[in-house]
C-alpha cells in the first residue's frame, strides 16, 4: 500500500509538467481524488511481512544454489499468468521443504512477478525465523489472508494443500501425494475468482529424505513432526540439519484449472470442492509419476 | 431544536477533546459531561457532572436533561491506569448504568456512539493480517481489558437490539498516537531505547488523536448505525516505528516477556499482556467501511508515528506546550450561570 502511495506522488515530481511555470490542468481524476496521504515510510516492508529488498537479496544469497545445486528446470511456465491472481498448487516434501523456495525464487527470476506462500501460524511463532519467514513472503494460511492476495490484490500465491503431512512422509513414502486438506484451496479460489495452477515438483523429496521420526520428541518441542534425515547420516547432526542433498529438481507446470462459479459467494458445494481438489490432487499425482518414470537419475535427472 | 448530548469520561483525554469539539456546534444545544474527576481541558459551556464510577445518578441526569445523544468515551483500554476492579467498574458496570438508564421508560436517547478499542480482536497468532468488522475472534478474551471490552460490546449489542429505534454505532480504534496523548506505546517510544520482544518484528498500525476525533464527530453527525474500525492506512514494522522516532531497539526475551517487562517500570513504561501480544503477533484491522461511508482520515499509521515523533522533539526543544488548566468550581459556575456574563445569542 505505502508503494502505491509513492508511486502515485514521485512521478509527479518529477515530470517536467511540474517544473513548468505555467499552471497545468489538473487531470479530470486527479482533480476528484483527494491528494495522497504523506505516509513517511523508512522500510518497504508490506502488510503481509514482505519486503522487495529483502527478496531481492534473498534471490542473489539463493540463485547458486537455485542454479547450480538443484539446478532447477521448468516446464509449462507460460501456464502461469502474467498479470491477475492464481492460486499456485504444488506437492510438498522434504523435512525442512525445499520446494517452496525453489518454487518462489524460480517464478520471481523467471517471470518477475512476487510469490506470497502460505504455510502454517507455526512459522510466525518462531523468534528470529518467522521475522525472515515473512520478509521473504511467508503468509499465515488464514483463508481472509489468500482471499485478499488473490482477489483484491490480484497477487500470485503458493499452497501446499498437504500441509505438514507432505514433508513429514518417511522417505519409503516418497512422490505419494498426502490427503489434501478438506479442500480449502478449492473453495478460496472460488471465492477469489482465480485459477488454480497445480505444480508437480520432482527432486524435493530426495533433498532432506526423512528416515527416522520421534513422535515423542515432535511432541516435546510442539513440532508437527521430529525427523531424522538421511542428510544427518551423511553430513553429520549440524551441517546435515541444514544442507540439502544435491537433488535435481524438474518442475513441471500442469494446466490452470478454472471452476465456472461466481466469486465472493458465501458458500460452495462442499462436495463440488472435494471434487475438484482430489482431481488435482490426481493431476499432481500422474504428473509426478509421469515425470518419474522419465528421470534416469536423481542427481542429474 | 437542537441536540441534547451527554459525554461520558469528561476528564480523560477523549472526552474533554470531544466536548470541546462539539461546543463548537450550534446545532447542540446542551452539553453534560459526566465524570469521577474535574475536567482537565477548559471548556465554554459544558455542565460538568460529578459522579461515581459507576454512574449510579446517570438516570437521573438523563431524564432530567432529556439527554438525546450519548458520547461513551469513558472506556478504559490502557489496564495499566487502574487496578483490575476499577477499570470492571468503570467498562463494564457503567456502561450497564449508561444503558439502563437511556432504554428507560420515557428516555429521549435516540442516539449512542461507543468508542471502543481493536483490542477486542486479542492478537494471536491464527489470526488473519486484517480484521474486517465482522471477523470473529481466533479465542476467547484472555487479557482483561480484552475481556473487559468484550462484555462492554455484548451490552452495546443487547441495547441495540432492545432499541431498534436508537441510532447506535460502536467505533473501534486502533493504537493512538499524536502529540498529546500519553499512552503505554507511546511512552515506551520516548525511551532511549525502544523494548521489543526478540526475534519479533510485527506490524503496527496506528490511528492520529485527530483522525479519532473527527471520526466520533463524523459518526456523530451522520448518525451512521453498526460497528467501524478505526485506523490509519498501512502496516508498519514495530522496528520501523522505532526508527521513525529516531530510536534503536531493545530485545527483551520472548519467554517469560511479563517479568522481563517489569524492570521498565523504573522508568515509568508498563508494558501490559495485552500489548506483549501485539510485540509478539501485531494487528491490523480493515478501516475500509468508515472509508465507504465518507470518511477521509488526516494520518496514515505511518504518519501518526511522524507526528508524534515531530510532537516529542518539539516538547525536547521548548517544555510542555500544552497549557495547563485547572478546574475552579466558582469559576465555571460564574462563566456559565453569572447575569454579568454577556452570551452570545442574549437580548
Amino acid at each position: 500500500m505505502a508503494e502505491t502511495l509513492n508511486n502515485l506522488r514521485e512521478p509527479q515530481a518529477d515530470s517536467p509538467e511540474s517544473a513548468s511555470l505555467v499552471p497545468v490542468p489538473a487531470s479530470e481524476a486527479a482533480s476528484q481524488e483527494e491528494p495522497p496521504l504523506e505516509d513517511p515510510r523508512l522500510s518497504d516492508v508490506d502488510e503481509w511481512g514482505r519486503s522487495e529488498h529483502m527478496r531481492e537479496i534473498a534471490r542473489r544469497v539463493y540463485d547458486p544454489m537455485y542454479r547450480y545445486w538443484f539446478r532447477a528446470e521448468w516446464e509449462g511456465l507460460e501456464n502461469i499468468p502474467t498479470d491477475g491472481g492464481a492460486l499456485l498448487v504444488a506437492n510438498h516434501a522434504a523435512a525442512i521443504p525445499s520446494d517452496a523456495p525453489v518454487i518462489i525464487h524460480g517464478i520471481e527470476t523467471e517471470l518477475g512477478r512476487p510469490v506470497y506462500g502460505l504455510a502454517d501460524q507455526l512459522f510466525r511463532t518462531m523468534p528470529v525465523i518467522g521475522v525472515y519467514w515473512a520478509r521473504l513472503g511467508g503468509v499465515v494460511a488464514h483463508p481472509d489472508n489468500a482471499y485478499r492476495l488473490l482477489r483484491e490484490q490480484k497477487q500470485l500465491v503458493l499452497v501446499f494443500p498437504e500441509g505438514s503431512k507432505g514433508p513429514a512422509k518417511h522417505y519409503s513414502q516418497r512422490y505419494r501425494l498426502r490427503r489434501f486438506g478438506r479442500g480449502g484451496f478449492v473453495e478460496i479460489a472460488m471465492r477469489a475468482g482465480v485459477p488454480v495452477i497445480p505444480i508437480a515438483v520432482v527432486g524435493a523429496e530426495e533433498s532432506m529424505p526423512i528416515v527416522y521420526k520421534s513422535p515423542t520428541l515432535a511432541k516435546l518441542l510442539g513440532l508437527p513432526y521430529f525427523p531424522i534425515t538421511a542428510n544427518q547420516l551423511v553430513f553429520g547432526p549440524l551441517l546435515g540439519t541444514v544442507m540439502y542433498f544435491p537433488a535435481k529438481f524438474r518442475l513441471k507446470v500442469l494446466e490452470p484449472v478454472y471452476f465456472d462459479v461466481p466469486p465472493d459467494q458465501d458458500r460452495y458445494s462442499k462436495s463440488r470442492i472435494m471434487d475438484e481438489s482430489e482431481k488435482i490432487r490426481e493431476k499432481i499425482q500422474e504428473a509426478l509419476y509421469d515425470m518419474l518414470r522419465e528421470r534416469r537419475s536423481v542427481w542429474f535427472g | 431544536m437542537g441536540k441534547r448530548v451527554l459525554i461520558t469520561g469528561l476528564a480523560t483525554f477523549w472526552g474533554g477533546l470531544v466536548a470541546k469539539a462539539l461546543e463548537q456546534d450550534p446545532g447542540i444545544d446542551v452539553l453534560v459531561g459526566l465524570d469521577t474527576r474535574e475536567p482537565t481541558v477548559e471548556l465554554e459551556r459544558t455542565e460538568y457532572v460529578r459522579t461515581d464510577e459507576n454512574y449510579s445518578i446517570l438516570s437521573r441526569i438523563v431524564r432530567a436533561a432529556k439527554v438525546d445523544t450519548i458520547v461513551h468515551t469513558f472506556l478504559v483500554v490502557d489496564s495499566t491506569m487502574m487496578r483490575a476492579r476499577t477499570m470492571h467498574e468503570i467498562n463494564v458496570i457503567g456502561t450497564m448504568n449508561l444503558f439502563a438508564a437511556a432504554s428507560q421508560p420515557g428516555s429521549a436517547v435516540r442516539s449512542v456512539v461507543v468508542k471502543s478499542s481493536s483490542y477486542v480482536y486479542g492478537a494471536a497468532k491464527e489470526d488473519p493480517v486484517w480484521f474486517t468488522e465482522e471477523t470473529p475472534r481466533s479465542h476467547p478474551p484472555r487479557r482483561r481489558v480484552e475481556r473487559s471490552l468484550e462484555a462492554v460490546e455484548g451490552y452495546v449489542r443487547d441495547f441495540a437490539l432492545d432499541n431498534p429505534h436508537v441510532n447506535v454505532t460502536l467505533l473501534r480504534f486502533s493504537n493512538v498516537l499524536g502529540p498529546d496523548i500519553v499512552t503505554p506505546l507511546s511512552r515506551a517510544l520516548e525511551l532511549p531505547l525502544v523494548p521489543k520482544l526478540f526475534g519479533y518484528d510485527p506490524r503496527f498500525q496506528f490511528v492520529h488523536e485527530d483522525d479519532v476525533i473527527r471520526s466520533i464527530l463524523f459518526v456523530l453527525e451522520r448518525e451512521l448505525p453498526g460497528i467501524y474500525n478505526v485506523a490509519g492506512d498501512g502496516l508498519l514494522p514495530w522496528t520501523e516505528v522505532a526508527h521513525i522516532a529516531g530510536k534503536r531497539t531493545i530485545p527483551l526475551p520472548p519467554i517469560g516477556a511479563t517479568w522481563a517487562a517489569q524492570p521498565l517500570r523504573l522508568f515509568g513504561v508498563e508494558l501490559p499482556d495485552e500489548l506483549l501480544d501485539l510485540l509478539r503477533f501485531g494487528r491490523g484491522v480493515d478501516n475500509r467501511r468508515l472509508k465507504a461511508a465518507g470518511f477521509r482520515y488526516h494520518y496514515t499509521s505511518a504518519g501518526a508515528v511522524q507526528a508524534f515523533v515531530e510532537a516529542v522533539r518539539l516538547r525536547h526543544a521548548v517544555g510542555s506546550t500544552q497549557p495547563t488548566y485547572r478546574y475552579e468550581r466558582d469559576v465555571e459556575q460564574f462563566f456559565r450561570h453569572s447575569p454579568a456574563v454577556v452570551r452570545e445569542g442574549d437580548p
